[in-house]
């Protein structure tokens, strides 16, 4: 059985105190004793809005906002990027867009992950996978949906699955996400 | 033409969750003020005699400081020598290490110092882990659910998939090097735990419990590298440097795509020609055996291995002239971010085939001599993987860890464990050579250099 929280969670913030205690007179026995005072912490926000561009791969975004599931491929060679690359690797030729939605594809590799970064906290548990596509020689970061995260298994290696698409494009990686294949349930 | 370079001292703050007590500089000064005072000098005269410094930190979101490197540089009275930052994620350490051996046998510098921090307590745990997953792609990895715990625990089901790596294999890593800090004054978790300890710590990113992985620490380390006229130069200002000497033998690196997605699956005779170690090539019964990998489905690197590692130990040991790890090296400190990346390691270094990790894990044979661990090891000890306690039990200031494991691999050749720990228990019987390891990313950036000790 896992063991249940024995403590809550830390967070930073605290109550806000108003002057700090300091010896009433500067003479040299209270300067000395200063050595001996814990440190004064306080709080910093720091925020910031950045404008990211996705430059040569935004034609994946449009793809998926489009649902369509676009790759790349060396137009010589065809070797293919699951996660779209502007040059190929290799032979440092431009890529050329390929449609993939449409192929098989399976769970490659997977984990829960029960905690997590804090923008996604409160998202856990949930099933981050590498997905694998027919004929395609790289990998695919995703999210897996509509299985048991509490029943993770050694097994869900080679799962098929399909893609589906969020009705509202955030214009993110995460406008795809998988589910299990409908031939394989 | 590359000179010999001498690993001469160095010195470590105590890791700890958090060091408020401190802002970052007098952290590092901590360190590097026992890195000269074991020298027997103090720091003016060794100001004197030192040529310049290279500086280690990760992480500028972790210190909300730009060009910390040169505060520190400041700090410690180094200004106006040479200086620089290096950064290179969870392998800057190493990274720190190998500038500073190339400052001293290229011939730029005598005497030259490398320092590193991290200060990782000013954020709370789960932002800390979002400004660690910033470092992988923010176009198609972080906003996935960015967590590197969650990219490693993926690695290591692929790895299970294909090798049958068990969770009570990793589980090993974490009671030896927990067991092992438990004689070493700087680490931060020194604790007794079982394997069922281990499997029973909360789930963290199935299948790494909290004891699989390592954490975030406030610390520093410092080591100062010397050449033939760097020694000469101090000695005549009054240092004394432990003889026999320790050396830098050889230093490795390699890289590998920031995306775990973009790694080839390349085939069996790719993986023979680029990759195969030395001693996997020449053997028939290694051949056979990786050729039956192959024929079962297993490509290399995929997800569940590390061509940057592999790439780095190869360098490192045809330069050092290491043909048989194993044999020819007496202990390695590597990079346990995680105890599966303990085991993934193993094979990156050749201390063991690919897919034979797991099982080398609970062998018995990465343990340390005269330790009891309270578990049933089958074999005795052969080789110490991280026994100062990694940075599973030490904990992972990211800038300071690669330099760290150099400090202690400096204790164990020079055979000083004992003083610097006020314990003998960690001290590798009859030391000569060493490895330490230092690992970025999802094994982005990889170093490994050998150390000798001198006859």
């Amino acid at each position: 059985m896992p063991k249940l929280p024995d403590r809550p969670e830390e967070t930073l913030g605290g109550f806000i105190v108003h002057g700090v205690p300091f010896p009433v007179d500067s003479g040299p026995d209270a300067l000395a004793f200063l050595k001996r005072m814990a440190p004064i912490q306080i709080e910093q926000g720091y925020s910031i809005t950045y404008l990211h561009s996705y430059g040569q791969d935004s034609p994946w975004f449009a793809g998926v906002s489009n649902r369509r599931l676009l790759a790349t491929r060396d137009p010589e060679s065809g070797y293919t990027y699951a996660t779209p690359r502007g040059h190929d690797m290799y032979s440092g030729e431009e890529t050329e867009w390929i449609d993939i939605t449409d192929r098989p594809a399976w769970i490659h590799t997977f984990t829960v992950c029960h905690f997590g970064s804090e923008e996604f906290l409160a998202e856990t548990p949930y099933v981050l996978a590498l997905i694998e596509y027919e004929g395609v020689e790289t990998l695919f970061l995703s999210r897996l949906m509509g299985i048991d995260p509490d029943e993770a298994s050694i097994e869900w290696i080679g799962m098929e699955v399909q893609p589906r698409f969020l009705r509202n494009s955030k214009l993110k990686p995460t406008d795809v996400y998988f589910v299990p294949a409908r031939s394989a349930s | 033409m590359m000179r010999p370079v001498y690993a001469i001292s160095g010195g470590v703050s105590k890791f700890a969750k958090a060091r408020p007590d401190k802002t970052f500089q007098a952290v590092i000064k901590e360190a590097y003020d026992y890195a000269i005072g074991d020298l027997g000098i103090d720091m003016p005269t060794f100001t004197a005699a030192a040529d310049g410094s290279v500086a280690a930190y990760f992480s500028d979101h972790f210190s909300r400081q730009l060009m910390a490197g040169i505060m520190a540089q400041d700090y410690l009275g180094l200004i106006p020598k040479p200086g620089h930052r290096v950064e290179g994620g969870g392998a800057t350490g190493g990274l720190c290490f190998q500038e500073a051996w190339k400052s001293v046998a290229s011939g730029d510098m005598d005497v030259c110092v490398a320092y590193g921090f991290e200060t990782m307590s000013r954020v709370e745990t789960w932002k800390g882990n979002e400004f660690i997953a910033l470092a992988s792609d923010v176009s198609w990895d972080y906003p996935v659910g960015g967590f590197y715990s969650g990219y490693y625990a993926m690695m290591v089901t692929r790895h299970m998939k294909e090798y049958g790596t068990t969770v009570e294999q990793m589980a090993h890593v974490s009671v030896k090097n927990h067991l092992n800090a438990y004689h070493n004054p700087y680490a931060q978790k020194r604790n007794r735990y079982s394997i069922e300890d281990v499997r029973s710590s909360p789930m963290v990113a199935w299948p790494l419990t909290r004891l699989d992985i390592c954490v975030m620490s406030d610390g520093a380390a410092a080591v100062i590298l010397a050449s033939e006229e760097g020694l000469e130069r101090l000695e005549k200002a009054g240092a004394s440097i432990s003889r026999p000497l320790v050396a830098v033998a050889g230093i490795g690196r390699g890289t590998d795509a920031m995306r775990m997605a973009d790694r080839p699956h390349v085939d069996y005779d790719t993986f023979m020609r680029d990759y195969a170690t030395e001693l996997e090539r020449d053997s028939a019964e290694t051949r056979a055996y990786y050729k039956k990998l192959w024929d079962k489905g297993t490509r290399y690197p995929g997800v569940h291995s590390f061509r940057a590692g592999r790439t780095a130990g190869n360098l490192a040991y045809r330069r050092a002239g290491i043909v048989d790890p194993i044999a020819d090296l007496d202990f390695v400190e590597l990079h346990d971010a995680y105890t599966s990346s303990e085991i993934q390691t193993y094979e990156d270094l050749g201390l063991c085939r690919y897919g034979e990790g797991g099982p080398f894990a609970a062998s018995g044979k990465t343990f340390m001599p005269g330790i009891d661990y309270g578990l049933d090891l089958p074999e005795d000890p052969l080789i110490p993987v991280n026994p100062s306690g990694g940075l599973i039990a030490c904990g992972h200031p990211v800038g300071a860890t690669g330099l760290m494991q150099g400090v202690f691999a400096i204790w164990q050749l020079q055979g000083t464990v004992g003083k610097h720990f006020g314990d003998s228990a960690l001290q590798v019987p009859h030391a000569r050579r060493g490895a330490i390891h230092s690992h970025a990313g999802t094994g982005t950036y990889v170093t490994v250099s050998i150390l000798r000790k001198e006859d």
